[in-house]
């Protein structure tokens, strides 16, 4: 193993986990001023401390496990959560020599693996909690993110048979002349509103639905536990924010600026538009949900792949 | 489709906004005269106290959080002592309605807080200002038809001597 490898398996987790704590004070200040108001600004400079008083303070909370809980898969369904989004990272791409396995040939796989294995963080954490409003945002997300995973990776295949391959560097390297965004733009609208379902980020986040469920499956989380989940969501919008950058917007390509700034600025942009879409849009109604997940998502994505092909085939016959 | 994205337009544009928030101990927000805030006893326009302890405002207090003695001095009634628990108090401003000589009134301050409970219990000393408040000028003794030392019955304000009922003549 190389050196600089090495050095990016050291790295990476401490810095995507950095990323995420700080997201949580990035999220509140733009929620602010999009809100007209300041939001924290009080620790530190501009209030950038806040997530570290944050983090102090959860970590002193006490951490219950309730008495009626699974304890085992209790436990386990938050790690899962951690675990599944940190280990997605490992095939981004940060540019061509920082990664730890951008050049995996299956990178595109193994991150929609991995997400799929993050459904069972909340699913385990609604069921494991035993309490009803767990149990029923659990419910949702499963119902939520298996239908909407299942055109999230129909939405990709159409980069997949552009670029012609699963690897995200051979993905990022065929959009040397056009960004995929163009001419993938069905697939880039179907994968944002996957993205945004499978991170179950406002307005998509009714496994959380705090109006109607408390705090959904999470209710009967505490302490650093809690943190975790809500570590791991922010981990989660960095991480469909950087595949957006890669399988869509070029990845670290661009001018003048180097490689590493190139690809901070993309995901850095998606991200923000990430806390925009909190910031505007309400909740959907769970029904309304499915329905846009089957009927109107799913079709769009299967025309998608059709249309790609099709193209893509007279192109090599001409 | 289009009004989603009409939505995330126009609330991108709140970033050019003024913010509403008034950022509080570096700026004070304003205060109108009538706020109901820190509760004080006013004086007369020549110093003496206003309350004449009738009860009434710890009658009307919701939450028992007034608590006063009476005592008489130079012919008139004062209040021995004059207690506010403000750790009860609601500032709900019913102690300076019921109070018929203007004594008791709501102030706009409520920069009052403190770290011991007890330290909220304020004294006679503590509520007394040395003006008139809200109503500069008005004297309860100088406009009520009670005699006091210095004042007989009929020389009030606005008041005409008292009717002779043994006299025939108009």
């Amino acid at each position: 193993m190389t050196y600089p490898a090495l050095a990016t398996i050291i790295l990476m987790p401490p810095v995507v986990l950095g990323l995420a704590t700080v997201l949580t004070w990035v999220e509140r200040r733009l929620l602010g001023l999009w809100q007209d108001r300041y939001g924290p600004n009080r620790v530190g400079p501009g209030g950038m401390f806040q997530a570290v008083a944050d983090g102090t303070k959860i970590l002193f909370k006490q951490d219950w496990i309730p008495p009626f809980a699974d304890r085992a898969v209790f436990v386990l369904a938050p790690v899962i959560g951690m675990m599944t989004v940190l280990l997605s990272f490992a095939v981004i791409p940060v540019t061509m020599g920082v990664g730890i396995a951008g050049d995996m040939n299956v990178g595109l796989l193994f991150i929609l693996g991995m997400m799929g294995l993050g459904v069972y963080a909340v699913v385990l954490a609604g069921w494991a909690s035993n309490s009803k409003y767990a149990l029923l945002g659990g419910m949702r997300a499963a119902a939520q993110m298996v239908s909407y995973e299942a055109f999230m990776g129909l939405s990709l295949l159409g980069v997949v048979m552009m670029a012609g391959s699963f690897n995200l560097h051979d993905i990022v390297a065929a959009q040397a002349g056009l960004w995929f965004i163009i001419p993938q733009c069905l697939g880039f609208g179907v994968f944002m509103l996957a993205g945004i379902a499978q991170t179950h980020r406002l307005p998509f986040d009714l496994p959380e639905g705090e109006n109607e469920l408390g705090a959904g499956f999470h209710t009967e989380y505490s302490g650093m536990k809690f943190g975790m989940f809500f570590i791991a969501e922010y981990a989660g919008i960095v991480l469909v924010s950087s595949l957006v950058t890669t399988l869509y917007l070029g990845g670290w390509r661009g001018p003048f600026l180097p490689p590493a700034v190139w690809f901070a600025l993309k995901t850095g942009g998606m991200v923000v538009f990430f806390i925009l879409l909190r910031a505007a849009l309400p909740r959907p109604r769970y029904d309304r949900l499915m329905a846009l997940g089957w009927k109107v998502l799913l079709p769009l994505s299967l025309f998608n792949v059709m249309a790609t092909g099709t193209i893509l085939m007279l192109r090599a016959s001409l | 489709m289009l009004d989603t994205l009409r939505t995330l337009f126009l609330t991108a544009l709140h970033a050019f906004h003024r913010r509403a928030t008034v950022q509080y101990p570096e700026q004070k927000p304003y205060l109108p005269p009538r706020y109901r805030g820190r509760i004080i006893l006013s004086r007369d326009p020549d110093g003496a106290e206003r309350c004449v302890a009738c009860n009434l405002c710890a009658v009307a207090c919701p939450v028992d959080c007034i608590s006063l003695q009476k005592t008489e001095a130079d012919g008139r009634w004062y209040p021995e002592y004059f207690r506010i628990n403000f750790s009860r108090c609601i500032f709900c401003g019913f102690c300076e309605e019921a109070c018929p000589t203007y004594a008791i009134q709501l102030t706009p301050d409520f920069e009052m807080g403190e770290y011991a409970r007890p330290n909220l219990v304020y004294e006679k000393e503590d509520l007394l200002i040395s003006g008139s408040g809200k109503y500069p000028g008005y004297s309860f003794y100088h406009v009520a038809g009670i005699p006091v030392p210095g004042k007989a019955r009929g020389t009030s304000e606005r008041e005409r001597p008292p009717v002779d009922l043994h006299s025939l003549l108009p």
